[in-house]
């Protein structure tokens, strides 16, 4: 009797210590990325925008600017072609980023989006963008990277400014390494 | 049942008894503790003055590292299993633990765990370097090699860790003496069958998030890394999800031990029981809600800063409670102040101390200036230092007897309290100062105005070092003869454990006591 | 008595809130503020808000102290054993158990409500007059004046020889760089607050900002800055290493001379583009290159080029400074494809620190090449 009690008590709390191994490791990070784009915590701003047509509410200028830096060891030449532009909620505007691979290698790169202040990000759709895809730049190749958005009309009132920074990582060595991986994959052995 | 143990090391090897395992975490912590120690006092000795004398910035990182991790994971948390196993079936009037094969196993992997982190110290590339908390990328683009071995060694503590809080809640549920109903167990009981719970729900957290990190250094995942979709900040969440948790772990277990040695002392009932339980499950469900207060300067919305800055603030509340109640039984009882009392007044006042500067900690915006500095090594050394050592050593006093069937010696006991206790003071008070006046934590090398309280707390955290001596040497001298313990050993205790002779034979309630 | 006195001691920036402020914050930065117990009340609306929330909330914790502690050694004192105490029995008292559950928790209202005002406060970035991106990198700042070309890495001024006790400590010891931020007094200053590597966090306890510094992400934080002064910080968040020796130092100034100063940048980086199509001689390029070095790569590598084993390879015989120009110029220009603690430099230094730090780099530590690179070269390397 003291034994099945035991054994009941041990399997109750196994299964609980198992599903906290995999609360963490499968629940956690998809509800962390769900957390970070309702709130717009980090800035994530969302995936590609179905645009619909709204109303450009031409009483409202809200400044926008654009910041790019390079996360280590990425040696591109990366910047932004404007600095910043002056845009009414509801319109679609497009602007560049000019992107150079000054080594003698071929090079993939990703940019990473990061939006401020953090509670515009929900606001600021993107339909058109270069982080939307992988980057890839032959040695000496140089790019102009395209994106169009779309502020919403509803951004919070106290809102004038919005800064989008983008930051190039590397993933030359990632990209070839999951390449390998589906060949290995692949490989009829 | 009589039969005593085995003759040699196999006894110890083969062992399932709770007191033999209940010795080995116990002398397995203290060495623990004395290593960590060492490894603290290269920090304080570097510390001593500015400029870089003793060490390099690399190996005072993995100082500071393995500081930390040897003594969160090594000293206490052990510890408390230890006076667990020994107590836990004495108190409930069980014959041995529930899972006693188990708990051989949970207590032996231990030294493997620990030997491979050790020797992390003598790979190239060095030991783990990025703070016990080891916050990604740091941890893993950018980690020395060795951080493979650190993951594997903290999986095998988390294992250790579960299958010593299941055996625990096993033995508290199932294991209990006719008649002790849960409203009439002993508060030790009581705060490690919440704290093993923790652990369960925890453990396997931060070994999801090391088995994170592993995945994203091998095998090309990328949970902490922005370049393909992830984020550093998320290994935070994580960890500190575990992490709030984890301090209360290392806490719970101390309120218990004091809330049995004070009523002792004070000759007096432990003034508001069922508050103090229910003051403990409160914390213990807080701990789940205010992970996010060490991430105040991360950059969260409003909305979310607010939120744990108001959860955090409310976990004052019952630990408010907790310490009223042990004044007020204090309060008109007739105190007598041998060693464990002396440790665990001195635990009530620092801790309390801690708990002062935790709730200023707690202030959003005020944290936005004691983040990362020493003002927040002051807080939680002022909490773990005399919160759990000290009540370990309370614990160690008070059951000693009972234990070996010898009293300690009370002279060179109040010798290595007051060593103690102003070693303590002297090393940490003077951090609340330097962190307030802007020091940095974590670092090897300071500028000019924060060196004399460094200079201090050296000297404080060397006569801190050097009173363990006292007590190792005191703990030999009991374990070998002295002056015979009574079977109550002191004045009229409450708990089971007294019930039984000193020293406690090998196998106690082979029986179940009858609890009225 | 002395209690009142300790917590006024002045500190550096005490000092300079006063209303001599600038020569008084020039006197005070010539002693070290030694025996700083308190928090800085700082030099800006938010960093006096947080000192009077964080005294608030000190002396709420010191009247609960003194009324706990106060019960406790009263009943320590009287109720003993050896003064023949008798022990009462009781043990609970739900009146006494809600009280002191109720009154902590509306103590904890009152502290919540200034302290939420605070934090509405700091998070207000909007209607920004300046604003200023700072990058983390491995152990250094990066600072750019968005909406112009000045743009500038701020390094540990210390030199290493104070660092390793071979020189007496300089006052502002670990507390110095070679490029101050300038910002000008009494207006909205927006730092966007980024990193390169790992996770730094960017503190200046005058100006009450501390924000993490966060690989691929930004964040954001203000100040305006009351009175013109140095202000100094330091890194809070552990980042390798180096943690402990990239401080942050804040040179706010009187708005035309923060002007004058960003036309001063501007010119010089016009000037630093001249210099690249001019020929160095050798010496030159060495005497460049040894200062470039000792700021920018010695931290790893090592004053003596020995590097730290197993950590970051020697320069003296290494393969890449004894090998050839091109290979040599690919690792500093665009760093190291294997090993991310090897940076790109090609983007922190400028043409002709480059080509002096190559130089010196072949030339030191008895790898004797003998050739040396024009900062030209590198332009072309760079263009090509």
């Amino acid at each position: 009797m003291a034994m099945s009690a035991n054994t009941r008590t041990t399997a109750k709390l196994l299964t609980l210590a198992v599903g906290m191994l995999g609360f963490a490791l499968f629940v956690m990070p998809p509800l962390y990325d769900a957390f970070c784009e309702i709130t717009g915590l980090n800035g994530k701003t969302g995936g590609r925008y179905e645009a619909v047509p709204a109303a450009v509410d031409t009483q409202r200028t809200v400044k926008v600017q654009f910041v790019a830096s390079n996360n280590e060891n990425m040696p591109w030449e990366f910047k932004p072609g404007v600095v910043e532009l002056k845009v009414h909620p509801g319109e679609a505007v497009d602007t560049v980023f000019h992107a150079r691979n000054p080594t003698d290698r071929d090079m993939v790169g990703q940019a990473i989006p990061s939006l401020v202040p953090f509670k515009a990000a929900s606001y600021f759709h993107k339909t058109e963008c270069f982080c939307f895809n992988q980057q890839t730049l032959a040695a000496g190749e140089t790019a102009e990277l395209g994106l169009r958005f779309i502020v919403d009309p509803d951004l919070p009132p106290g809102v004038n400014t919005i800064t989008l920074s983008y930051t190039l990582f590397d993933v030359t060595d990632r990209i070839a390494q999951q390449t390998q991986n589906k060949k290995a994959d692949a490989s009829p052995i | 049942m009589a039969h005593g143990p085995k003759p040699g090391f196999t006894r110890w090897l083969y062992t399932t008894n709770h007191k033999d395992i209940g010795s080995m975490y116990l002398w397995f912590s203290f060495a623990m503790f004395l290593l960590g120690g060492c490894m603290a006092l290269v920090i304080r000795a570097e510390l001593f003055q500015p400029g870089l004398q003793i060490v390099q910035p690399e190996f005072f990182n993995q100082m500071t590292t393995m500081h930390g991790l040897i003594m969160v994971f090594g000293a206490v948390m052990p510890a408390f299993v230890g006076l667990a196993n020994w107590m836990v079936p004495m108190m409930i009037g069980a014959p041995d633990m529930a899972l006693p094969r188990m708990n051989n196993w949970s207590f032996w992997i231990l030294p493997f765990a620990f030997a491979m982190l050790a020797s992390t110290l003598f790979m190239e590339g060095g030991a783990p370097n990025f703070g016990w908390t080891f916050y990604a990328p740091l941890s893993t683009e950018y980690a020395p090699p060795s951080v493979t071995f650190f993951i594997f060694s903290i999986h095998i503590m988390g294992a250790s860790s579960i299958m010593g809080a299941i055996n625990i809640v096993a033995t508290i549920l199932n294991m209990r003496a006719p008649g002790m109903t849960l409203m009439k167990m002993p508060l030790f009981v009581w705060t490690w069958l919440i704290t093993a719970y923790l652990l369960i729900a925890v453990m396997p957290v931060l070994a999801g998030v090391v088995t994170m990190m592993l995945m994203d250094i091998h095998f090309g995942t990328s949970f902490f890394s922005a370049a393909g979709g992830g984020d550093p900040v998320l290994f935070q969440h994580v960890f500190w999800f575990f992490g709030h948790p984890e301090v209360y772990i290392m806490i719970l277990p101390a309120f218990g031990i004091v809330s049995a040695i004070i009523p002792t002392f004070a000759r007096k009932p432990l003034f508001g029981y069922s508050s103090m339980v229910y003051a403990t499950a409160s914390i213990a469900f807080l701990s789940f809600i205010v992970w996010a207060h060490h991430m105040f300067t991360v950059g969260m919305p409003i909305a979310g800063e607010l939120f744990f800055m108001y959860a955090t603030m409310l976990i004052a509340v019952p630990t408010g409670v907790k310490v009223f109640n042990w004044v007020t039984t204090m309060f008109r009882g007739s105190m007598t102040f041998e060693t464990p009392m002396l440790f665990s007044i001195a635990f009530v006042i620092l801790f309390t101390l801690g708990g002062f500067s935790g709730l200023m900690l707690a202030i959003a915006p005020a944290d936005f200036q004691y983040h990362d500095t020493y003002f927040v090594v002051a807080h939680f050394h002022y909490v773990l230092v005399p919160g759990a050592i000290f009540s370990i050593t309370a614990g160690v006093y008070y059951w000693l007897p009972k234990w070996t069937g010898n009293m300690y010696n009370e002279a060179m006991g109040k010798v290595h309290f007051w060593l103690a206790f102003i070693g303590l003071n002297v090393t940490f008070f003077p951090m609340h100062f330097v962190g307030l006046a802007g020091m940095p934590r974590r670092i090897p090398d300071y500028a000019l105005q924060f060196a004399d309280f460094n200079q201090i707390a050296s000297v404080g955290a060397f006569l801190f070092g050097a009173a363990q001596i006292v007590f190792l040497f005191n703990v030999i001298r009991t374990v070998r003869g002295g002056k015979k313990a009574t079977d109550e050993v002191w004045e009229n205790p409450q708990g089971l454990e007294w019930t039984v002779p000193s020293p406690a034979p090998y196998h106690t309630f082979s029986t179940p006591p009858v609890v009225r | 008595m002395g209690f009142k006195r300790l917590f006024a001691f002045p500190t550096v920036s005490a000092f300079a809130s006063t209303a001599f402020a600038q020569e008084t914050a020039q006197k005070a930065e010539e002693g070290v503020a030694r025996w700083g117990v308190n928090m800085t009340q700082g030099v800006t609306e938010v960093s006096r808000t947080t000192y009077d929330l964080h005294m608030l909330i000190f002396w709420i914790c010191v009247a609960i102290g003194i009324v706990v502690f106060g019960v406790m050694f009263y009943s320590m004192w009287r109720h003993r054993k050896s003064r023949g105490y008798q022990a009462a029995q009781f043990h609970e008292s739900t009146l006494v158990e809600l009280a002191w559950t109720i009154v902590p928790t509306l103590i904890l209202i009152g502290m919540a409500i200034p302290a939420t005002k605070t934090l509405y406060d700091i998070y207000d970035t909007k209607e920004a007059d300046l604003d200023i991106m700072i990058t983390g990198y491995q152990w250094k700042w990066k600072y750019d004046y968005l909406g112009s070309d000045v743009s500038f890495f701020s390094n540990l001024s210390t030199p290493h020889s104070q660092i390793s006790n071979q020189q007496p400590k300089g006052d502002h010891y670990l507390l110095e760089v070679d490029e101050p931020l300038v910002v000008p007094v009494n207006k909205k200053i927006r730092f966007l607050i980024t990193a390169n590597d790992v996770i730094h966090a960017w503190w200046v306890p005058d100006l009450a900002v501390k924000k993490d510094a966060i690989p691929g992400f930004v964040n954001e934080s203000w100040t305006r800055i009351d009175e013109p002064g140095i202000y100094r910080g330091q890194c809070a968040e552990l980042c390798g290493k180096d943690h402990g020796f990239m401080p942050i130092v804040v040179k706010a100034v009187p708005e035309d001379e923060y002007h004058s100063w960003l036309n001063d940048r501007a010119e010089q980086a016009a000037l630093i583009k001249e210099l690249t199509n001019k020929t160095f001689t050798f010496d030159e390029l060495y005497e460049r290159g040894k200062k470039v070095y000792a700021s920018t790569c010695a931290a790893c590598h090592q004053p003596n080029g020995q590097g730290v084993p197993g950590t970051f390879p020697a320069i003296a015989g290494s393969k890449v400074a004894t090998g050839g120009m091109e290979g040599h110029m690919s690792m500093v220009v665009n760093g190291s494809p294997k090993n991310p603690a090897m940076q790109a430099f090609g983007a922190q230094l400028n043409e002709v620190d480059l080509a002096a730090v190559i130089t010196y780099q072949r030339n030191a530590f008895g790898n004797n090449m003998g050739d040396t690179v024009q900062p030209i070269d590198i332009l072309n390397f760079k263009n090509k």
